[in-house]
């Protein structure tokens, strides 16, 4: 069906896609590249126009060297991994609650799904102010209605209290995502299963969880890639204090706030190729669909 | 389904599902209370809180310190103006590709998508420089742009996964029937496209609205949207929690009303169509 004319009217329809999406690409990653070999101290009288030293890989061997690289990756590792744990379990159970015959399901479905539209900022500072403040915050008030000792969260409990954050606007994410997979699931086949004596269980682990499969990879790899570069929930909160400084916040502070480009160019480096492993997985994932 | 339910498993799976439902809601719920209550009693504990008198004095207070208002329309142009300047990019694109695919398509949609897991820090200094030099920062056009940028991916995919389900015999089946090239895309193509593109405008504007690295490293006062005007609250001076409640249920609102429209599309737009 398709002639050679329509074939050059479709290429000068992709035209201004693709070539914003090289622009996008390519000049600022081969800024970053081209700065991270660089000494860069904007504040200290290095400009473009004098020319910038050539350093080799100082920057690389710096950013990695400094005290603060290995915390940061752990703390980005923590936040992952936590986050992801606590949704895709939630996820699992709750998809599986809403997925039950019920009065009242499409509410149900809007208050479970509801705290993934609310923007980071203000998710992260309700929590922070109106919840886990340690004098005023709902918390402290229940705390102090048993008798207890409120407790500061965010600088006793730093890293707890950002995933319980992060994971409560990432959980109707991922409860959608396997309700959907849920739903095409034949429930003749878990029919045949309860017929045959199967208890809930063994329905659950050989039944259900094999079909969820693929629809967890994705909400795995998904969140990673989106939780990797975590940003607002922690500029707002703890401003990278209390031992929540992640690669992505170390980085924002080498670049913009000690204004050291060149070190901060070095560790974008390094945060391009993490993510990059993570999302070669996916596009395998998303490429076969194409296929399908 | 002809799996029967006894009453009693509906009803103890209704009790269950509104009380997680409730829970998981319930931070948003409480944000809407002490939006109606007065700074001196929003910090009271939360008995007193549910007794004390309802009000609507901070939504007055807000918008007249802070100028609610401008930072509302600068979110409303920044979701929108980058919304619609995508689709007028990626619909011809998604179009071309869905309709006249040739072998490299699958490898471009691909490519497309990779520049989505870009690390938005690796790029920031290069953005913000260019920002600096073209006068953008602080500038609403800026914002749209980038905006724009960063979501081109998923308006692709999701317009391209939209498409690729207009099946291509109806249009031999009109052009059987002596129909155009123009009446094809306009009485053919068209109506069917449309949900898709809708789809694909509501979940972009969402997350556009709700961005916030690049709105809140590329502006100051001028074109904060509010999720960079929300920020401001977090050095807080004297009582602020009615305020705060106040302002976060004006910013939150809108979008919760669209999102309730969205929930579909937003499976396959996040798993860029993967999940449908």
């Amino acid at each position: 069906m398709a002639t050679q004319n329509s074939r050059s009217a479709a290429r000068l329809m992709m035209a201004p896609a693709v070539v914003l999406f090289l622009g996008w690409m390519l000049i600022p990653l081969s800024m970053t590249l081209f700065f991270s070999f660089k000494k860069f101290l904007p504040l200290r009288g290095d400009s473009l126009e004098n020319g910038l030293e050539w350093v080799g890989f100082a920057n690389y061997t710096r950013f990695v060297g400094s005290s603060s690289f290995w915390p940061s990756v752990t703390a980005t590792l923590t936040i992952v991994a936590g986050v992801l744990v606590i949704t895709v379990i939630l996820g699992i159970l709750l998809a599986i609650l809403l997925d039950q015959p019920m009065w009242g399901q499409g509410v149900v479905r809007i208050m479970v799904i509801a705290p993934f539209f609310v923007m980071p900022t203000v998710s992260a500072l309700v929590w922070k102010n109106l919840f886990m403040d340690s004098v005023n915050g709902f918390f402290a008030h229940v705390w102090r209605g048993f008798g207890a000792m409120p407790v500061e969260w965010l600088s006793q409990a730093s890293m707890p209290s950002l995933i319980v954050i992060i994971s409560w606007q990432w959980l109707p994410f991922a409860t959608l995502i396997l309700l959907t997979a849920m739903q095409s699931l034949d429930s003749e086949q878990l029919e045949a299963a309860e017929m045959d004596g199967a208890p809930v269980l063994s329905r659950f682990f050989f039944i259900m969880l094999p079909h969820l499969g693929r629809a967890i990879t994705i909400v795995i790899l998904i969140q990673t890639i989106f939780l990797l570069s975590i940003f607002a929930e922690i500029f707002v909160t703890t401003g990278g204090a209390f031992g929540t400084k992640t690669l992505t916040y170390l980085i924002f502070q080498r670049v913009l706030e000690s204004q050291n480009v060149g070190l901060g160019s070095a560790g974008g480096v390094y945060a391009i190729i993490l993510a990059n492993i993570v999302a070669i997985f996916l596009m395998r994932i998303v490429g076969k669909n194409l296929d399908a | 389904m002809a799996r029967s339910v006894t009453t009693q498993r509906k009803i103890t799976n209704t009790v269950i599902a509104w009380f997680v439902g409730f829970l998981i809601c319930f931070p948003i719920l409480w944000i809407l209370v002490l939006s109606f209550k007065t700074e001196a009693d929003a910090i009271k504990t939360p008995i007193e809180v549910l007794r004390a008198t309802w009000t609507f004095e901070n939504y007055g207070i807000v918008q007249e310190r802070s100028d609610y208002g401008k930072h509302f329309s600068n979110s409303v142009i920044i979701a929108f103006g980058s919304t619609v300047l995508g689709l007028l990019i990626a619909i011809p694109a998604a179009w071309s590709m869905a309709f006249v695919p040739s072998k490299r398509t699958k490898d471009i949609l691909l490519w497309m998508l990779s520049t989505k897991m870009l690390p938005a820090v690796g790029v920031l200094y290069p953005i913000y420089l260019l920002f600096i030099q073209l006068g953008l920062l602080d500038s609403r056009m800026g914002l749209v742009l980038v905006l724009m940028l960063i979501n081109l991916p998923i308006i692709v995919w999701m317009l391209y996964t939209y498409f690729r389900e207009i099946p291509g015999e109806i249009l031999e089946a009109a052009r059987m029937d002596g129909a155009t090239l123009r009446e094809e895309v306009l009485f053919i193509l068209t109506p069917m496209a449309i949900p898709g593109i809708a789809s694909t405008l509501l979940l972009n504007v969402i997350l556009a609205w709700n961005e916030a690295f690049w709105t809140l490293n590329l502006t100051a006062a001028k074109a904060a949207p509010l999720t960079a005007f929300i920020a401001s609250y977090s050095s807080p001076e004297g009582l602020f929690y009615a305020k705060l409640s106040a302002a976060s249920t004006m910013a939150i609102a809108p979008i919760l009303i669209l999102g309730w429209f969205s929930q579909k599309q937003l499976v396959r737009g996040l798993t860029f169509g993967a999940v449908k």
